[in-house]
């Protein structure tokens, strides 16, 4: 095949990777957009097995539907509330993908030394770091900062023995020093991700996410791949801003998360105030009766309606509000609600919510102050007015859902204990707040058992 | 090819990057990191290149090893955002 058509294939799946993301800007094109991301990826699977440099195909064949079968068939079998971890794990494939075609190249004598470094200590990190935050998320190691001791000296150590390896070995070019180079880049993604807490993982994610991407790139300039150049870079940027509105979300520096550590400090000052004050318990039906009579009602979701897949029964519970008694029902998110950017999102689309009454923090904010019930659902840090005005807490300058502006605030909690970043929450105490105690599905299923008696 | 006609390219497809996702809309955060997540499986074009040398077989087995890595992370990918974005068309219409 001559290679004007491969070139030009590959600049037809360019075209369509753009557009597959350009299709998210609304969730009327985002399928389309999905539609055309795949025909992308085949133009150019199909153009690569027409170039020369491949002479064998049916083994690589067989081996790609193989691996489509396994990912297809994981990916419709995952839960929705599983998809953060899902969405860790198939980063860390791809990293891994990176890191073999690294040594692939290198083992066949390709001469582009740097490149292939560089592609394989991005990827060793993007896999080792996203094993850590997939462990973390399917809860098979505790989700909050683990801060081993001298962790930032020994990552600054790792950082520059990765650095050296990496010049000896474009300098030297032996095989060894390449595989050292793998096992202290996968290293160094493990201490990196360890001390990082749970309510961080939209950043994590997302960071991890960049990686993969620029990981692409690294491949692409050691292969002289124009294609593998500008789709790394498109999702480098995209996952890189995604950091950087997680960051902003949470007023932190994007340093400051990576070094770690959220989550284990506590706040001692509101503690010891809040000691004297007592939180009101309620009942489930002293919430459907006031939510009943209320014209207004504006939901905030948290981690905790995740956990507890809570977000099919919140949604019968708006819809009985809303036909039954013609409560006019918002939904609110934060943007760091769940453990993924969008994540509260993607669960109230599954409970089949109208996208329309979900909106995000700046465009409701002001809309607690004409609510008269704000329901709080799993969600802690994200509506902690000490953000505003406690200059010593760990989240102060955090944007927060100003629930407490409602009439009347409900938290469904299971206990007063504190949030994933250690400050207690004095919107507990506080006159207009009624704490529901309990499993967030639970509790909601009972209001709506109320709702539904008359 | 010369590297900084590469460099050229790489910058410009940051730029085209950064426009197009800060168009993406916020409720669609999820979907867009799968989605770029199918999309940076096109690495498979690198592991394809590797794996298809025939003449060091070793470099061979490594390709291989990264096609079916690449291949699990795109078809995983956008059959989890075809199921994600499934879920807010079908809002579309009540």
């Amino acid at each position: 095949m001559p290679g004007w058509i491969i070139s030009f294939s590959y600049l037809l799946a360019s075209i369509l990777f753009i557009l597959a993301i350009r299709g998210l800007a609304s969730p009327r094109t985002a399928p389309n957009g999905n539609l055309a991301g795949i025909a992308g990826m085949m133009i150019a699977v199909a153009a690569t097995f027409c170039s020369p440099a491949v002479k064998e195909y049916l083994l690589i064949l067989a081996v790609l539907i193989a691996g489509g079968i396994i990912g297809t068939f994981s990916a419709l079998k995952v839960k929705m509330t599983a998809l953060p971890q899902m969405i860790a794990a198939f980063n860390g494939l791809g990293g891994l993908a990176a890191v073999f075609i690294s040594l692939s190249e290198i083992s066949a004598g390709n001469p582009t030394r740097l490149e292939s470094s560089l592609g394989l200590i991005i990827g060793a990190i993007a896999f080792s770091g996203s094993m850590i935050a997939f462990a973390k998320l399917q809860g098979l190691m505790p989700a909050r900062a683990l801060l081993l001791p001298f962790c930032r000296s020994i990552n600054l150590v790792l950082v520059l023995a990765v650095i050296i390896l990496c010049i000896v070995f474009i300098k030297e070019g032996q095989t060894n020093i390449f595989y050292a180079l793998a096992a202290l880049s996968a290293l160094l993604g493990i201490l990196l991700i360890l001390p990082i807490g749970g309510a961080d993982m939209p950043v994590v994610i997302s960071i991890l996410n960049a990686y993969s991407g620029w990981a692409a790139v690294a491949v692409g300039f050691s292969l002289n791949n124009i294609l593998l150049i500008i789709t790394g870079a498109l999702v480098g940027a995209g996952g890189s801003i995604l950091s950087y509105i997680m960051v902003k979300a949470m007023n932190r520096s994007l340093l400051g998360v990576m070094l770690g550590g959220f989550g284990t400090e506590v706040s001692t000052i509101t503690e010891s105030e809040n000691k004297t004050l007592a939180a009101r318990a309620g009942s489930p039906r002293d919430a459907a009766f006031i939510m009943e009579n209320a014209n207004k009602v504006i939901i905030v979701p948290g981690y905790g309606m995740a956990a507890a897949q809570a977000q099919h029964v919140l949604k019968e519970m708006a819809d009985d509000l809303r036909q039954r008694y013609d409560v006019d029902v918002k939904f609110a998110i934060h943007p760091v609600a769940g453990r993924m950017p969008g994540h509260m999102n993607v669960l109230l689309a599954e409970a089949n919510v109208p996208y329309e009454n979900v909106f995000e923090l700046e465009d409701i904010n002001r809309e607690f102050t004409t609510a008269d019930v704000a329901y709080v659902i799993g969600a802690n840090d994200i509506t902690n007015p000490l953000a505003k005005t406690a200059l010593d807490s760990p989240i102060y300058g955090m944007p927060v859902l100003e629930v407490e502006k409602a009439q009347t605030v409900f938290f469904v909690k299971r206990s007063l204990a504190s949030g994933y970043a250690g400050v207690e929450n004095p919107l507990f105490y506080a006159d207009n707040t009624i704490m529901l105690y309990g499993d967030a599905k639970e509790v909601t299923a009972e209001i709506v058992s109320v709702l539904e008696e008359k | 090819m010369e590297i900084w006609m590469l460099l050229t390219i790489f910058i410009l497809a940051c730029f085209v990057g950064y426009f197009v996702v800060w168009g993406v809309t916020p409720a669609l955060h999820s979907p867009l990191m799968s989605v770029s997540n199918a999309i940076s499986g096109v690495i498979i074009v690198g592991a394809l290149l590797t794996a298809g040398n025939t003449d060091a077989p070793a470099a061979e087995t490594l390709g291989l090893i990264a096609v079916f890595l690449a291949s699990v992370n795109i078809f995983g990918g956008f059959a989890v955002s075809h199921r994600m974005l499934l879920m807010f068309k079908k809002k579309e219409k009540k």
